[in-house]
């Protein structure tokens, strides 16, 4: 009841107010829908902290003049579960939804958001995916409805074999993905790219594993050892990626790791000071971006005790700042049509652009490798006493792939 | 050659815990006739309060206060609900357990939280317990605890040379369970306790008539058996995760074990739990699909049916749910299970 009274206050309120500045001093609330129970419950804790986080510094300083306000949900990584709690932020009038852990949950809100917006003129929701990679989001399921801040896998993969185009060294490639469509589309760009740069590598083993299931990766690094690889390429997050670092370790694995998500909570833990130099991270970030980021960095520490790794969370918020001053209005189907092909100023890595025609955000990607933290890069992730030092920037141009979105826009 | 010892005795320290799981589930089933669905529950128990337990007097009397803390609400709870309900029949007894089941998971997450844990065990099971150490001029040598780096090392890229550690935390866990799998077998055939115990399974009112107390042996059996069940908690905590979801994923394969190994037969079980945990490890190994096979002997596949991803899944994707298959197969061919005595 009281949210019923609320929006039909800031309703009446939007409707009166036919000002210049009608979307100021309106609160904003973005529906946060990631898992907060089970194995990838630390990776969803932290992301939720991110975003309430930010919430509160961009409140007092977007230029919309907006407050905005994060309601966390938690879908325990499962699309159903997903699509329920979907309802039950749409019953409460929020119109704006994020989510990003498991391209499989991403890919039933995309459908979801599409259905309710046909469905409910007027009423309809924007989904700001915040991790989620999958490249079909940009290409063959392109929705008007998603905006995507990460880097989706096949600009991750172009810019990490044009790195390995220099590193002579690397013959050998394991693939270990989860089974599921993020996983399956890492392996599948990672051969399509290494193939085009260089032929001469070799995949000597591939493998899936079920999801967020696996407690035991002994078995697979038993086989990684066995088919001699001299590198792993592994999409693998959250418990995954720890774990799989924690066998290869028990397991004497001394080989390169290629991944996306070795700043993410608990693998730093377990890579501990093993994997100086072998671990290497593709992202658009890391944890040495100068400036304000570096600010904000420690100040989430100090708040949390916690690293600050989803830079993403940042890029939605001034973006969507951006777009709501240009659109003088927080309605979505409004908002929409301004984040389309908006540029901003990233606070830590640059111009970014909303591409127009796909949704996906051009922003520079950066491979980092494991090491110990030094004078210039000194953020001990996890109190870990190591740090991602960057060794290749690909600026936008370079990272930027082509999509095959034919989108449908409303009207 | 190093990759089939690792993976064996990696399969077995998988089986043996099982097996620490699975003996008291089946123990506790040819007592009472009860399919304690909670058994999980005690093991994800047991792992918590190790946890607590290390923090605050280190692992070494955790490992063996904890089993006694699980042993402890085993026996409550035997004695304050499944006692009474056990005049209804077997399905009250079944429901209580699921029931119970269930309040654990959630009470762990409001006490300890939803997330995982960090349980990690002693600086004495840190490292590897031995190594393999694999050259290709000189063969293969074994060096307990953690090789030297220079033996790992080779300037030459022709040498072939490397160095397979074996955690501790998994030896560890093989000579617990062992030495559990022996004392319980004496207990069981050389103790007078035992003697009660085994004549109470068949013939419970001869042993009342002969003056002793069976509620008291039974609620004493399920005690032991929550016990054992913490006791692999704590070890399985330490060297996996400890996190709400670990009961619920051993759960289901204990039952697996039980019912191949044959209900109510601890060598059955201790049979059942190897053999799992041997096949789930080494089908990993595998990447043989039914696309593969076909192929390799010849058979022209159409696109389609290459691209089929039904006929494209790999013997290690399907890894995990092989306990499954077994279980059924087991039950249509064999439901006594591989050692039981009982039809059925």
């Amino acid at each position: 009841m009281k949210f019923a009274i609320r929006s039909i206050a800031v309703a009446a309120l939007a409707m009166s107010a036919f000002g210049a500045h009608a979307q100021k001093g309106e609160t904003v609330k973005i529906a946060w829908i990631d898992p907060l129970s089970g194995l990838m419950a630390p990776v969803g804790n932290n992301q939720l902290k991110s975003f309430q986080f930010f919430a509160e510094k961009y409140s007092a300083t977007n230029p919309a003049g907006v407050k905005f306000e994060v309601v966390g949900f938690d879908n325990k990584l499962s699309p159903a579960e997903s699509l329920n709690v979907l309802k039950a932020a749409t019953d409460q009038g929020i119109r704006y939804i994020t989510q990003g852990n498991g391209s499989g949950v991403a890919g039933a809100l995309i459908e979801a958001v599409n259905k309710h917006n046909e469905r409910n003129p007027g009423k309809e929701i924007i989904f700001l995916n915040h991790s989620a990679v999958d490249p079909d989001f940009t290409n063959s399921k392109c929705s008007y409805w998603h905006f995507r801040f990460d880097a989706d896998t096949s600009m991750k993969m172009e810019a990490l074999t044009t790195f390995m185009k220099d590193r002579p060294e690397t013959k050998k490639i394991f693939l270990l993905n989860q089974n599921y469509s993020h996983g399956h589309q890492v392996a599948r760009f990672f051969k399509e790219g290494i193939s085009r740069k260089r032929p001469d590598v070799q995949i000597v083993g591939e493998d899936l594993h079920p999801l967020a299931q696996v407690r035991d990766f002994a078995p697979y690094v038993a086989k990684i050892k066995a088919s001699g690889a001299d590198t792993v390429v592994t999409g693998n997050w959250g418990s995954d990626l720890a774990l799989l670092v924690k066998a290869a370790n028990e397991g004497g694995y001394t080989g390169n790791f290629y991944t996306y998500y070795t700043g993410v909570t608990g693998t730093p833990t377990a890579l501990g000071k093993n994997g100086e130099g072998r671990v290497f991270q593709i992202a658009y970030g890391h944890y040495k971006m100068g400036g304000l980021m570096d600010k904000y960095q420690e100040e989430f520490k100090a708040k949390f005790n916690d690293d600050f790794y989803t830079g993403s969370v940042i890029n939605i918020f001034t973006t969507l700042g951006d777009a709501m001053a240009k659109a003088k209005s927080t309605d979505p189907l409004k908002v929409a049509a301004a984040l389309e092909g908006i540029s901003s100023k990233s606070v830590f890595n640059g111009e970014i652009q909303m591409r127009k025609t796909d949704h996906q955000l051009q922003q520079p990607l950066y491979l980092t490798v494991w090491s110990k933290t030094d004078k210039k890069y000194n953020y001990s992730v996890e109190n870990t006493g190591m740090t991602l030092v960057p060794v290749k920037e690909f600026p936008p141009y370079i990272s930027s792939t082509p999509t095959s979105c034919q989108m449908k826009r409303p009207g | 050659m190093e990759f089939f010892i690792i993976s064996m005795l990696n399969g077995m320290s998988y089986g043996l815990l099982l097996f620490m799981l699975s003996s008291g589930l089946t123990l506790i089933f040819s007592m009472m006739g009860v399919l304690n669905f909670a058994h999980a529950s005690f093991y994800m128990i047991g792992a918590y309060f190790g946890y607590s337990l290390n923090s605050v007097i280190g692992f070494w009397p955790a490992l063996l206060i904890a089993p006694i803390l699980v042993g402890a609400c085993g026996v409550i709870f035997e004695r304050l609900t499944l006692r009474k309900v056990h005049k209804f029949g077997h399905v009250p007894e079944l429901l209580v357990t699921f029931g119970l089941s269930y309040i654990v998971y959630e009470l762990v997450q409001l006490i300890w939280g939803r997330t995982a844990v960090e349980f990690v065990p002693p600086d004495l099971l840190k490292g590897a317990a031995f190594t393999l150490v694999n050259h290709s001029l000189t063969g293969m040598t074994f060096v307990w605890g953690a090789a030297p780096a220079e033996m790992c090392q080779t300037a030459d890229a022709a040498i072939r040379l490397i160095c397979t550690p074996f955690p501790a935390t998994r030896g560890f866990m093989m000579i617990v369970a062992l030495l559990m799998l022996v004392s319980l077998w004496l207990l069981l055939t050389k103790t007078r306790i035992g003697l009660v115990i085994q004549a109470a399974l068949t013939h419970p009112e001869a042993v009342e008539s002969l003056g002793h107390n069976v509620p008291r042996v039974f609620m004493l059996v399920f005690g032991a058996g929550t016990g054992l069940a913490g006791l692999a908690g704590v070890i399985g905590g330490s060297t996996f995760v400890t996190e709400p979801a670990m009961g619920a994923t051993v759960g289901s394969v204990i039952f697996v074990v039980v019912v191949v190994g044959g209900m109510g037969s601890l060598s059955g079980a201790f049979l059942a739990s190897l053999l799992i945990g041997v096949i789930q490890t080494f089908a990993i190994a595998f990447d043989y699909s039914f696309v593969s096979v076909a192929q390799s002997m010849g058979v022209v596949l159409s696109d389609a049916a290459r691209n089929n991803s039904f006929l494209k899944l790999t013997i290690s994707q399907v890894a995990p749910i092989l306990p499954y298959v077994f279980l059924v197969l087991i039950l249509i061919f064999r439901p006594k299970g591989l050692l039981g005595t009982r039809e059925g």
